[in-house]
């Protein structure tokens, strides 16, 4: 009968899966694997596998595509992970939840590597929990040729001529705050009245919105079917690499940045791996790895400086493009998202109006 | 005596153990045990903890704190929640009734193909799903943008000259479920009407009855089993999805589905989320059961 | 059924249908040699991005663990399943309607709820999360679509046939074994069917009850085209499609033979 042919499935078919659990690692003595849980598309397997090379230790790269899957994940209680990339307000919230473990600096030699401009941030005084990872800012593209004039301010937007042909980030925080700053507001308000009226400026934004992305935004802007939209600098820099003619810009009314950073958390298995991985993406020539697949911004000096002497044109390339290397200028505009506690609903309920109006 | 009775007084002399194996109710019970074990540990048991869930408040962080709030379901009722129900609900039966009906004459063709091409059609329909689910769409995507495959067609056989800028429209939102969804609705309505027998058919014929006559009085009411199975399948899922609709969409409107991510993903309010969830699955399950109740899956109300 | 011939109608339809659900999966197929690393538009051929595919580690294990996952839930869930149909359709037993309701549960529930309430049932137990949990997961969810698909083909399923059978001296278990289960098969494979590509295609349970190096196939091609939808991605499916293609010809060559 077939019973027994399907016992006889059954039964290899469980030892392989037994066979796949995770083994214990040793204590004490230097961990075999480290569980790292990061943004999807984030860490070159190059860089993963020198360090495999280097120190015989296997890399489990699982991946989350926002701060608050990862969240969601941690605070469930999962843990088994070792090194997580939370962004700046990300950072506060878990601290404040505790749900990381203290870095130990004396281990991280290659921190010296980072410029001092990025180290001991709001989000982290004194770096306890975190080092930088890469960082960059959240702002408008457009597409030279496409769009019917060149817009210098977010309210330029909402011009008819705009109708249709925009793509914005589908993110409740990053398109509200823009709303904020065209009507004169802090972009991490929490008043309920400034929310209203940012929610009445994006109903009226309506029109002109193509479609919200967060993935691959820069692609409708190389397709030509959006002329302009709200972007992070790396699609802006994805972008640009296809197509010359898509431009990135601080407008007048300001713009967001971020940073992203290497953290442990709490209960991590591995910690011994977690720092000496963290130090080995600190290593110049593996961090260029990561700004060659990845164009956003690098905090590290010492690999801007090894990419500057080995590979000039890409180092000028580098420099050259706003989504890269921001002029001070547009920096002075950029601002970062802050946690805003309890206000969250209300930016929740924002959206939610305002997607469904 | 009939083998009936014979056996009937077989089992009276049997030990007690062997009377319960006999036993039609035991042989029920045992049937569904290992499922109902299953299902109570694995969905039951976590499902409570959801409920007490949403019961409970938000915290400053996003964190749960243990305070009792009904204040999760009143939020429920703003106009805006009713809104992207209906919405949904929209959605979802749009869904249905066109994958009924393209889905239909699909399954129909199936079954009455020779016996040994039916497996063959089946699998044929599924294999497209064994790919991923997102590549499918990026393929719709490529074919559907504005410039896209579709249009490069239709402009170079001179049968338009603007892109149709069908992608992210609710257009292209129907296209891409129905394209997703085929298969939950062929697949119980082949089963259904793979049943039907010949016999009943050629005994309609043989009364007279033209072969549209045979299909709304024979085949379509035989076949409502699978209807029914179908519209659950296609209906409740399509009413929660939203990695489609936002792909194809543009993301533009909000179904329940974002809505309750929303709340576990971004807005962190797991209560919120909860209290969504329960709204929604205490709805479907009202229909669901009303509909399987009614059209037949208990015996005693087949007429 | 019938044999005999079918109306034109209604195989022209069949072939516009096949054609409809096909095209995509043809594009997708073509755009795999595509140059273009975007994928927008057709530049020029090549066959490098099956060279990357082949190399990729991480699609590997993921689809390694992904079938695991999925002939395991399948055989698992295909067995209650179908044991829980035969149970509504013929029995009536205390408890009846609370089976019968918990069987459309997981049917009716949102994924993120099902997945996320897994998961702290997972921490609660402290079950280190990887492929059993998800395993577990899916099983869960497959077991009330195996069963609906055979309670729709048991519908109408004359049981006198199965008294018959008894009548004339089998008992319950040769019964089930040589009458009903034979004419139910095509039902139970139907439902087979359709857990198997549920698990195959399953995202948001997955996700939440994913461990450490449990990734599965959705998982990474879901993060890898959110990144960018490069034709290696299309490389994977068309390999799938061709896989499946073989097995598909290998069970009919099989079948041919035996007929």
């Amino acid at each position: 009968m077939k019973s027994h042919r399907i016992a006889g499935l059954v039964l290899p078919v469980f030892l392989l899966l037994a066979a796949c659990a995770p083994a214990p690692a040793p204590s004490g003595v230097a961990s075999t694997e480290l569980n790292l849980y990061a943004w999807s598309e984030y860490v070159p397997q190059q860089l993963l596998d020198d360090f495999t090379a280097q120190t015989g230790v296997k890399v489990n790269y699982d991946t989350y595509s926002s701060n608050e899957e990862m969240l969601a994940k941690l605070q469930a209680g999962a843990s088994g992970y070792d090194l997580v990339i939370p962004s700046d307000y990300m950072v506060a919230v878990m601290v404040k939840l505790d749900l990381l473990d203290p870095l130990d600096l004396a281990q991280i030699t290659n921190f010296a590597n980072i410029d001092p401009k990025f180290a001991d941030q709001y989000y982290d005084p004194g770096n306890k929990y975190t080092v930088p990872y890469m960082w960059g800012t959240t702002a408008m593209a457009y597409h030279k040729t496409n769009a019917p004039f060149e817009p210098k301010s977010w309210a330029d937007l909402w011009d008819p001529a705009f109708e249709n042909k925009l793509v914005l980030l589908d993110d409740s925080r990053e398109v509200p705050g823009m709303a904020l700053q065209v009507l004169g507001f802090d972009k991490n308000s929490t008043n309920a009245d400034e929310l209203e009226q940012a929610k009445q400026k994006l109903i009226e934004l309506k029109p002109n919105i193509l479609l919200f992305n967060s993935d691959d935004p820069e692609t409708p802007l190389i397709t030509g079917e959006a002329w302009a939209g709200l972007v992070f600098n790396g699609n802006a820099s994805l972008g640009f690499a296809e197509d010359p003619e898509i431009a990135y810009i601080c407008p007048t009314e300001g713009c967001g940045l971020w940073f992203d950073n290497l953290a442990m958390p709490k209960g991590a298995p591995h910690p011994d791996a977690a720092m000496a991985f963290i130090n080995h993406v600190l290593e110049p020539e593996q961090s260029v790895l990561i700004t060659a697949e990845f164009p956003y911004s690098n905090p590290n000096a010492a690999a801007l400086e090894y990419l500057k002497t080995n590979d000039p044109e890409a180092y000028a390339a580098y420099m050259a493009f706003a989504g890269t290397n921001p002029p001070a200028e547009f920096l002075s505009h950029a601002a970062p998202l802050k946690d805003v506690g309890d206000a969250t609903t209300l930016y929740d309920e924002l959206w939610t109006d305002f997607k469904g109006e | 005596m009939s083998a009936r009775d014979a056996s009937r007084a077989r089992t009276r002399q049997l030990s007690l153990f062997a009377r319960l194996r006999e036993s039609r109710i035991f042989q029920g019970v045992a049937l569904i045990s290992p499922a109902n074990a299953y299902l109570f540990f694995f969905v039951i048991l976590p499902l409570v903890m959801i409920v007490i869930l949403s019961f409970l408040s938000r915290g400053a962080y996003g964190q749960v704190v243990f305070r009792f709030n009904p204040g999760n379901y009143t939020r429920l009722l703003d106009p805006v929640y009713a809104r992207i129900l209906v919405y949904s609900l929209g959605v979802g039966f749009g869904t249905t009734v066109i994958t009924m009906l393209i889905g239909y004459p699909l399954a129909y063709y199936i079954a009455r193909s020779p016996a040994r091409q039916r497996s063959m059609l089946l699998f044929l329909i599924l294999v497209p799903f064994w790919t991923n689910f997102v590549i499918r769409i990026y393929a719709w995507i490529m074919i559907l943008r504005g410039g896209g495959l579709l249009d490069t067609f239709l402009q170079w056989a001179g049968l338009t000259e603007e892109p149709l800028g069908l992608l992210y429209t609710p257009t292209a939102v129907m296209i891409g479920m129905v394209y997703e969804f085929l298969p939950f609705m062929v697949l119980p309505l082949y089963t259904s009407l793979e049943k039907i027998e010949n016999a009943l058919l050629e005994a309609a014929a043989d009364l007279g009855a033209p072969p549209w006559r045979a299909f709304l009085r024979v085949t379509l009411p035989l076949s409502v089993p699978g209807m029914i199975a179908g519209t659950i399948l296609v209906f409740i899922p399509a009413m929660g999805m939203f990695v489609l609709p936002d792909l194809m969409g543009g993301a533009k409107t909000l179904l329940i589905g974002n809505v309750i991510r929303n709340q576990f993903l971004t807005a962190r309010d797991w209560p919120f989320g909860a209290a969504a969830s329960m709204i929604l699955m205490v709805m479907t399950l009202a229909l669901t059961l009303f509909y399987t109740r009614r059209a037949g899956f208990s015996e005693e109300l087949l007429v | 059924m019938s044999d005999k011939k079918l109306p034109l109608w209604l195989r022209l339809y069949g072939v516009a249908a096949y054609a409809y659900i096909y095209i995509p999966i043809m594009i997708l197929m073509v755009f795999s040699f595509n140059t273009m690393k975007l994928n927008i538009r057709w530049e020029g051929f090549t066959t490098r991005w099956y060279g990357v595919l082949f190399n990729d580690q991480q699609v590997i294990l993921a689809t390694r663990n992904t079938l695991i996952i999925a002939v395991v839930s399948t055989i698992v869930a295909t067995i209650l399943g179908t044991m829980a149909a035969l149970a509504l359709h013929r029995y009536r037993f205390p408890g009846y309607n609370v089976s019968e309701t918990m069987m459309y549960i997981p049917i009716v529930i949102p994924e993120v709820i099902m997945g996320i309430s897994m998961l702290v049932l997972f921490v609660m137990l402290n079950f280190q999360l990887g492929l059993l949990t998800i395993t577990l997961a899916h099983i869960a969810f497959n077991i009330p679509f195996v069963a609906l698909v055979v309670r729709a083909r048991l519908h109408g399923y004359d049981n006198a046939i199965d008294e018959a059978a008894m009548d004339l001296g089998a008992n319950e278990l040769t019964t089930f074994r040589r009458v009903t289960l034979p004419t139910i098969m095509p039902g139970v494979l139907s439902g087979a069917m359709l857990a198997f590509t549920l698990s195959l295609d399953d995202y948001v349970i997955t996700y939440f009850t994913a461990g450490p190096g449990s990734t599965t196939l959705p998982l990474r091609v879901f993060s890898m085209v959110r990144f960018m939808v490069t034709p290696e991605v299309n490389a994977l499916s068309t390999i799938w499609v061709l896989a499946v293609f073989l097995v598909l010809l290998a069970g009919q060559v099989v079948q041919n033979r035996r007929a």
